[in-house]
């Protein structure tokens, strides 16, 4: 059902954990849809120079916010924002149909935490 | 791999293999024909009959072979409603539960469609349903009692014996969906007053396929597939007959030693899961299917718990929504009043007699790794 790069991921994910000092949280998701993801974002002069997560959810899900972490390390936050379903799920080599939406739900908590940084920068 | 996924599927026994194969190239023949081949075929089919129907206490005539479960729950609540019906119009009610299989909840969904009226009656918390409730739900209009006995996601056992009595009381068909129970807790259709029983051979080490109904002798029901009038007229296609000399071996087979053995690692595997810290049991102690454990574990989902055992060489199922297709929480797990947490973090580990003392030692060692490693990816993970 799951290609082995997703499988990999969820053995053994590489930027799961908590930020103490993030400079943007994003988080989505409820019990009821059986996905919850949070992510942590460190910038520095609008790069994303460090990332972690937080993932309640099946298989897909936690591979995919993995993913995207990945993806997105380095990046500046206007690059982070365009990242795609599309792209995700590709680098992860193919995701069941059903499971397409954990990646869109993983983007999204991405994109809750760069609009919040957004707006605490602005404040600023 | 150990395989725990039991009520999904069993491993076909060797002794119930070699029954079954001198029916594919030797005695291939079809039962409904003339000749030697054919005479052989009907043999081994009245016989596996007779096997069947003692086992549940039945007469042979009154045992109808199927493909399985599902057909069997449809041919059962769909064969009496529309015979019913036809002999008077205003016999449009039938009563089932909130925790039905699906092919029963969704062959009595589609009736509905087609003007029957249906009450889903409640659950308790540990899955039984509330006699009162089910004798004030029949109506004169009342045609049929459906009630899994066995459920098949949280192992309750329902009390068939005191629904069964219930319905003869108010003349009222009972039908119960046996396929988990069949072979794994007493069935005695005469005494626990059931006038249809659904059972079939892949969940108690036979081959998949094949199913059978029994139907009380003198009940009228209206067939689903017509053509060659097999089956008494009430099942039109050939017999698949290797199937039928399976499901007759596993009955054959099947030994009420395994139950206390299954009931025994049952409980050690319960015991030993909720000791992990957020737990919590699905479903009966008591009344429980032999085989079945279903534990909600806080802060993670079971798909994903899923993963990791199957990781780690174990075979599981679970009743989270990321498991389904159509992205629900198991609706059996909602009935017994599961939150969406405890539904998606289910796991169901359902046993067999080839289940070993050392299988669940090791799933013991297993289980607290996998929910610690899944609880620290978890933003919900501390409990």
């Amino acid at each position: 059902m799951y290609s082995e790069k997703t499988l990999n991921r969820f053995r053994k994910p590489k930027f799961s954990g908590e930020m103490k000092k993030a400079d943007a949280v994003g988080e989505v998701g409820n019990f009821k849809c059986g996905d919850i993801m949070r992510i942590y974002l460190k910038v520095k002069n609008n790069i994303i120079t460090d990332i972690k997560f937080k993932t309640y959810g099946c298989v897909a899900a936690i591979a995919s916010t993995d993913m995207i972490c990945e993806l997105i390390k380095g990046k500046t936050i206007d690059e982070a924002n365009k990242l795609t379903s599309k792209e995700v799920v590709k680098k992860l080599g193919d995701m069941p149909a059903v499971k397409i939406h954990c990646s869109v739900l993983g983007l999204n908590a991405l994109k809750e935490a760069i609009g919040n940084y957004k707006k605490k920068h602005k404040k600023n | 791999m150990i395989y725990l996924d039991n009520a999904a599927t069993t491993k076909v026994d060797s002794k119930v293999v070699k029954k079954m194969l001198p029916y594919f190239e030797k005695e291939f023949g079809n039962s409904s024909s003339i000749h030697e081949r054919g005479l052989k075929a009907k043999e081994a089919l009245e016989n596996s009959r007779r096997i069947i129907a003692n086992s549940i206490n039945a007469n042979p005539k009154e045992i109808y072979f199927t493909s399985g479960g599902t057909e069997s729950n449809n041919l059962a609540i769909k064969g009496i409603a529309f015979a019913s019906r036809d002999a008077n119009k205003e016999n449009n009610h039938i009563i089932t539960t909130k925790i039905e299989h699906k092919c029963v909840m969704d062959a009595c969904k589609w009736l509905e469609t087609q003007g029957f009226r249906v009450t889903y009656l409640n659950v308790n918390q540990e899955g039984f349903i509330d006699l009162k409730q089910l004798e004030g739900s029949i109506t004169k209009n009342t045609i049929l009692v459906s009630v899994i006995h066995g459920n098949n996601e949280i192992g309750t056992i329902q009390d068939i014996e005191a629904i069964g009595k219930i319905c003869k009381k108010h003349g009222v068909l009972f039908h119960s969906d046996a396929c988990q129970s069949f072979t794994k807790t007493e069935i005695n259709v005469v005494n626990q007053g059931v006038d249809l029983l659904t059972i079939n051979a892949h969940k108690i080490h036979g081959p998949k396929g094949i199913g059978a109904l029994y139907i009380k002798e003198g009940i009228k029901i209206t067939p689903l597939n017509h053509g060659g009038g097999q089956e008494r007229n009430i099942r039109s296609g050939t017999e698949n007959v290797p199937g039928i000399v399976g499901f007759a071996e596993a009955v054959k087979i099947a030994d009420k030693k395994n139950i206390p053995k299954m009931e025994k690692l049952r409980d050690e595997l319960i015991d030993e899961l909720l000791k992990i810290k957020g737990t919590k049991l699905n479903g009966p102690r008591n009344n429980r299917l032999c085989n079945n454990v279903n534990i909600s574990f806080k802060g993670i989902e079971g798909e994903a718990i899923g993963g990791d055992l199957n990781d780690n060489g174990i075979a599981s199922s679970t009743g989270s929504a990321c498991a389904e297709r159509n992205l629900d929480v198991s609706y059996v797990l909602t009935a017994i009043g599961c939150s969406h947490e405890e539904g998606n973090g289910s796991l169901r580990l359902s046993l067999s007699k080839y289940t070993t003392e050392k299988e669940i030692q090791t799933i013991l060692k297993v289980m607290p790794k996998v929910v610690q490693r899944l609880r620290s990816i978890s933003p919900y993970g501390k409990v």
